[in-house]
C-alpha cells in the first residue's frame, strides 16, 4: 500500500480529479498549501512600495492506492497537472503501513 | 434665522459625521487583516470621546470669547453648551442659523480632525493611551486652533475678537486645510516617531493592505461627507456653497489623474489604491482653497496635489519613521500644498475674495498662508510629541511585541474581524460565566507582560 502526495497548480486539480476518477480512483483528499520552488514570485505595488510575495497557492492532494496501482495514479497526476511552465508542482509516494475505514473497520487495500 | 440654511447646515454636520466611519474603512482595509479592528476602534473612540468633551467645554474653547490674548477662547462661557438653549428669549443665532446647528457642524471637524491622526500609528498603539491622547491632544491643541482659524466673533463695536489667524491676519482657510488637515499630520509624524516603526517595516510584505475593497468604500464616503464639510463651511444654502460644491468635485477628479499617472509613468500599474488615495488627496488640498479658487485652478491645484502627495508617501521609507498609513504624505503635505496655493491662485471674484500672486495680488497673501500653515504645524507637532512622549513615559504607548505578532485585534480587544467558517476547536462561556484564564488571550500571549491596554 503506498500514500501519493502530489503539490499542483490549483486550476490543474478538476483535470488531475477526472483522470484519478477515470481510471477508478473513488477518494482524494484536497487541501490547500503555499509554496515556492523555482516559479518565480510576484509583484505588488501599493503607494509606490513594491512587495514581492514568494509564496504560492497550491494545492495538496492525497491519494491511497495500492501497490500494483501506485504508479499508474503518479502517471495520471503527472499527466494531467503539467502544463509545461515552472510552478507545475510535485509528485511523490511513501510506503503505507496500515488504512482502516473507519465506518466499517475495514483494513488494509480493502479500506482504501 | 433661515430655515434653508439651516436645513444644510444640519444636513453637512451629519454628512461629516459619515467621514469618521468613512475614514475608519478608508484606513482599516489598509492594515494587515490582524489589525483593521483596532484601526477602526481608534475612529470610533475618537468619535465618542471627542463628542463629549465638544458638549462639555470644547465648542466653548474654540468659539468662546477670547482669554489668554486670543489662544484660545473661554471654556466656561458655554460649558455643557449653556447659554446656547432657547430660554425663552428665543434661540441664539450664529449668521442665519441657531448657535447649536453651527454646534453640531464644528463638532464633527473636531471628531474627524482627531481620527485622521489615528492613520499614522497602525498595529502597535494601546487603545486605552490612545484615547488618552486624543482628549488631550483635541484639548490643547485642536480647539484652541480651531478658535484661531474658525471663530469669526465679533464685539458689539463689530471688531474682530478672536480668530487670530482667520479674521485676525486674513489667512483663507475655509474649511480647515490649516485647523484639520495641517493639524492631524503634523500630530501623526510627532506620534509615528514617538511610537517608532511597527515590526517588519520596510520589510515585511505582511503589512500590504489587506482588504482594497474597503479602502475603496471608505473612500467613496469620505468624499460624500466631505460635500458637507466644505460646502456646509459657506453656513447657508447659497451660492458660495454652491461654488464650493463644484470645486470640491473638480479638484479630486483631477487629483485621481495625477495620482494614477506618476503610478503609471513609475511603478508602470495604476492602482486602485492611488486612486483611492488621490481622491483624499485632491479633497485635502482643496479643503482651505474650496472657495478661494476658481474651478479650473482648483482642478490645477487637484492635478498637482495628486502628483505632489503620490511622490511625498516615499518620504517615511527615505526618512525611515513609520507612518502607516500616510498621513504625513497625504494630509500633512496636501493641506500645506492647498494652504500655500491659495497665495498664488486665488481669484478676488470668488466667494474668499482673496488675491493671490497671479491675479496681482503680490506676495501678501502668499505670505499670510505660509503664517498660517507653519504656525499650525510647529504648534501641533510640538504639542502631539510632548504629550506622546509623556503618555509613553508613563501609562507606555505601544502594545507588547508579543502582542504585536499576535496582532493587535485579538491582543487589545479580544476580537477577530474575519472569521471565515474554518476549523474552530475551543470551548464557548455565556457571559454570566467568568472566561476561565487559560483562555484569556493576553494570559496565553504573555503571562509575565500583562498591558491594560
Amino acid at each position: 500500500m503506498k500514500i501519493i502526495t502530489a503539490i499542483i497548480r490549483p486550476e490543474q486539480l478538476d483535470d488531475v480529479r477526472s483522470g484519478l476518477e477515470s481510471y477508478g480512483v473513488q477518494g482524494l483528499t484536497v487541501s490547500g498549501a503555499h509554496g515556492y520552488g523555482r516559479q518565480r514570485g510576484h509583484t505588488e505595488i501599493y503607494r509606490g512600495a513594491e512587495y514581492t510575495v514568494d509564496l504560492h497557492p497550491k494545492v495538496r492532494i492525497e491519494v491511497l492506492a495500492s501497490d500494483d496501482q501506485a504508479y499508474d495514479l503518479v502517471d495520471i497526476i503527472v499527466a494531467s497537472s503539467n502544463t509545461g511552465s515552472a510552478g507545475d508542482g510535485k509528485v511523490w509516494m511513501v510506503e503505507v503501513y496500515e488504512a482502516v475505514r473507519v465506518r466499517t473497520g475495514e483494513r488494509g487495500v480493502a479500506a482504501i | 434665522m433661515n430655515t434653508g440654511d439651516t436645513a444644510w447646515v444640519l444636513v453637512s454636520a451629519a454628512l461629516v459625521l459619515l467621514m469618521t466611519p468613512g475614514l475608519a474603512f478608508f484606513y482599516g482595509g489598509m492594515t494587515r487583516a490582524k489589525g483593521v479592528l483596532n484601526m477602526m476602534m481608534m475612529s470610533f473612540g475618537a468619535l465618542a470621546l471627542v463628542g463629549v468633551l465638544w458638549v462639555l467645554f470644547g465648542y466653548s474653547i474654540a468659539f468662546g470669547k477670547d482669554v489668554a490674548g486670543g489662544f484660545f477662547g473661554n471654556p466656561l462661557e458655554y460649558f455643557g453648551l449653556e447659554g446656547l438653549l432657547d430660554t425663552g428669549k428665543g434661540m441664539p443665532l450664529v449668521g442665519t442659523v441657531p448657535a447649536l446647528a453651527f454646534v453640531a457642524f464644528q463638532a464633527v471637524f473636531a471628531i474627524i480632525t482627531v481620527a485622521l491622526i489615528s492613520g499614522s500609528i497602525a498595529d502597535r498603539a494601546k487603545f486605552g493611551a490612545w484615547m488618552v491622547f486624543a482628549g488631550i491632544w483635541v484639548t490643547v491643541v485642536y480647539f484652541p486652533v480651531a478658535h484661531w482659524v474658525f471663530d469669526f466673533n465679533k464685539d458689539s463695536n463689530g471688531n474682530a475678537t478672536g480668530g487670530w489667524l482667520g479674521q485676525g491676519l486674513g489667512v483663507i482657510d475655509f474649511a480647515g486645510g490649516t485647523a484639520v488637515h495641517i493639524n492631524a499630520g503634523a500630530a501623526a509624524l510627532a506620534l509615528a516617531l514617538v511610537l517608532g516603526k511597527r515590526k517588519g517595516f520596510g520589510k515585511d510584505p505582511s503589512h500590504r493592505p489587506h482588504n482594497l475593497p474597503l479602502v475603496m468604500l471608505g473612500a467613496g464616503l469620505l468624499w460624500f461627507g466631505w460635500f458637507g464639510f466644505n460646502a456646509g463651511s459657506a453656513l447657508g444654502a447659497n451660492g458660495a456653497a454652491s461654488f464650493v460644491w463644484i470645486n470640491t468635485l473638480a479638484a479630486p477628479c483631477a487629483a485621481i489623474l495625477g495620482w494614477l499617472i506618476v503610478e503609471k509613468l513609475r511603478d508602470g500599474h495604476a492602482t486602485s489604491l492611488g486612486a483611492a488615495s488621490g481622491a483624499v488627496a485632491g479633497l485635502v488640498a482643496i479643503t482651505p482653497a474650496c472657495s478661494a479658487l476658481t474651478p479650473v485652478w482648483s482642478m490645477v491645484l487637484g492635478l498637482l496635489a495628486g502628483v505632489v502627495c503620490a511622490l511625498a508617501v516615499g518620504l517615511k521609507y527615505r526618512f525611515g519613521f513609520d507612518d502607516s498609513l500616510d498621513v504625513v504624505g497625504v494630509h500633512l503635505v496636501g493641506g500645506i500644498f492647498g494652504t500655500l496655493f491659495i497665495g498664488l491662485a486665488a481669484d478676488p471674484s470668488a466667494p474668499a475674495a482673496g488675491q493671490g500672486l497671479f491675479y496681482g495680488g503680490g506676495m501678501e497673501l502668499l505670505g499670510k498662508q505660509a503664517i498660517g500653515a507653519f504656525a499650525v504645524l510647529f504648534y501641533s507637532f510640538i504639542l502631539a510629541f510632548i504629550i506622546g512622549w509623556i503618555i509613553n513615559k508613563t501609562m507606555g504607548f505601544r502594545i507588547t511585541s508579543e502582542q504585536e505578532s499576535v496582532g493587535i485585534d485579538v491582543s487589545v480587544h479580544a476580537e477577530s474581524a474575519y472569521d471565515f467558517g474554518g476549523r474552530v476547536s475551543g470551548s464557548f462561556h455565556p457571559t454570566s460565566s467568568p472566561l476561565p484564564v487559560p483562555h484569556r488571550v493576553d494570559e496565553v500571549i504573555s503571562a509575565d507582560e500583562k498591558v491594560d491596554a
